[in-house]
């Protein structure tokens, strides 16, 4: 028997004071920072699942995303995952009965790893996931925090494990190196995560073409592929890649 | 099954299923129906229906994401799945829908008034809401 689960897009929402920001081309949209219309839209276009990024993390604009998670459940009915300065059980709790199925925990996790037990034991390891913002340093990767302003100096790798023994569920592995240069993800560090860990592993940082995407998923073994700048500024759609890649016999769902 | 005992709702489900009523079970909504699970060992489940729940030994566990299931009834699709364990009943024609993941494992069950599914059908998008609706008008 194989394994026939179908690699993931996820187009990734970058939110603030209630608008997504990026992603203001779109010609077909009326309001194209409207996070609700958005969301409909990929989910229309076949997202797998959708990525909301509260990029300013501050207690006001938690409740803004709060109330955008709510009405984006009501209305769109693929998993929906929120991350951006989550550091307690409690705002996990709101936002999974706000209607999120998953948090990403970044700065936190490296801050605090014991609230990732915790979290995982507490609402399952599904609906954790840890984002690691990982830079090339000597031959290896170190992880950075606080939105890749830090360099916090651990081995992203070993970290990644340490993650995965903690009870995570997922790991958002995000390529500062790459990270909007649309010159590809950093292939290197998703194979070496997906060979040594057992978790999933979400790509992400670094896609500018339909051949990127293609390669962090083939080459670079990850699970899923998350973006951002392709789907909100370029002329590519979910469909198209999608197409793309089932024509290069990758197994999506379309 | 300690939560649910504790609100009595193990002898309401029961009690419900007996009389007919219609009954939706969703991904451990599914598990708990049966006998045993590998998850729990030496708790006993509501014992609808024969059988127990396996851990998956293959693949990154959990197995999160979407695969492809063939229904009987609802036709073949793409359904959203988070699970490590699945439900390996002893009676065969119990089985709705089969999906695969290194092995060949149960997606739904259906028996009477009982429907239940490994998948979550309410996050599986179009095809999801489908099978909720065949669910809800049958």
């Amino acid at each position: 028997m194989v394994n026939l689960l179908a690699k993931r897009i996820i187009p990734c929402l970058d939110v603030t004071g209630g608008r997504v920001v990026k992603g203001t081309k779109f010609v077909n949209l009326k309001d194209a920072g409207d996070p609700v219309g958005l969301a409909k839209y990929y989910d229309e276009q076949g997202a797998d699942e959708l990525s909301f990024l509260d990029i300013t993390a501050s207690y006001e604009n938690r409740k803004i995303i709060m109330d955008i998670i709510k009405k984006v459940a009501k209305q769109v009915f693929i998993p929906l995952s929120v991350g951006g300065g989550i550091n307690s059980i409690e705002t996990i709790r709101e936002l999974l009965n706000a209607g999120a199925e998953k948090v990403s925990i970044g700065t936190a996790a490296v801050k605090n790893p014991n609230l990732i037990r915790e979290a995982s034991q507490k609402f399952g390891s599904q609906a954790i996931v840890v984002s690691i913002d990982a830079k090339r340093k000597n031959n290896a990767w170190t992880v950075y925090i606080k939105g890749g302003r830090e360099d916090a100096n651990i081995d992203a790798l070993g970290f990644g494990k340490k993650m995965e023994k903690l009870g995570a569920g997922e790991i958002l592995l995000n390529s500062i190196d790459m990270d909007g240069t649309k010159q590809g993800y950093d292939l290197k560090l998703n194979k070496k995560f997906s060979e040594e860990l057992n978790i999933p592993i979400i790509a992400s940082g670094g896609a500018g073409t339909l051949e990127h995407i293609k390669e962090v998923l083939t080459e670079g073994k990850a699970d899923a592929a998350l973006a951002a700048s392709i789907f909100h500024y370029k002329k590519y759609t979910i469909i198209d890649v999608k197409k793309y890649l089932k024509k290069n016999k990758i197994e999506v769902r379309i | 099954m300690k939560e649910l005992k504790k609100r009595k709702l193990d002898f309401i489900i029961k009690k419900a299923i007996e009389m007919k009523k219609p009954f939706l079970g969703i991904c451990v909504g599914l598990q708990v129906l049966f006998e045993e699970s590998e998850e729990s060992p030496g708790i006993k489940g509501l014992r609808i229906f024969k059988g127990k729940v396996v851990k998956f030994k293959q693949g990154k566990i959990p197995q999160i994401g979407w695969n492809k299931i063939s229904s009987n009834t609802i036709g073949d699709g793409y359904v959203y799945f988070v699970n490590s364990y699945y439900v390996a009943p002893d009676d065969k024609n119990i089985i709705e829908s089969t999906s695969d993941y290194y092995v060949k494992f149960a997606a739904a069950v259906k028996k009477n008034n009982v429907f239940a599914t490994q998948f979550h059908p309410e996050k599986s998008g179009e095809f999801g809401l489908r099978i909720l609706k065949k669910w809800l008008t049958c």
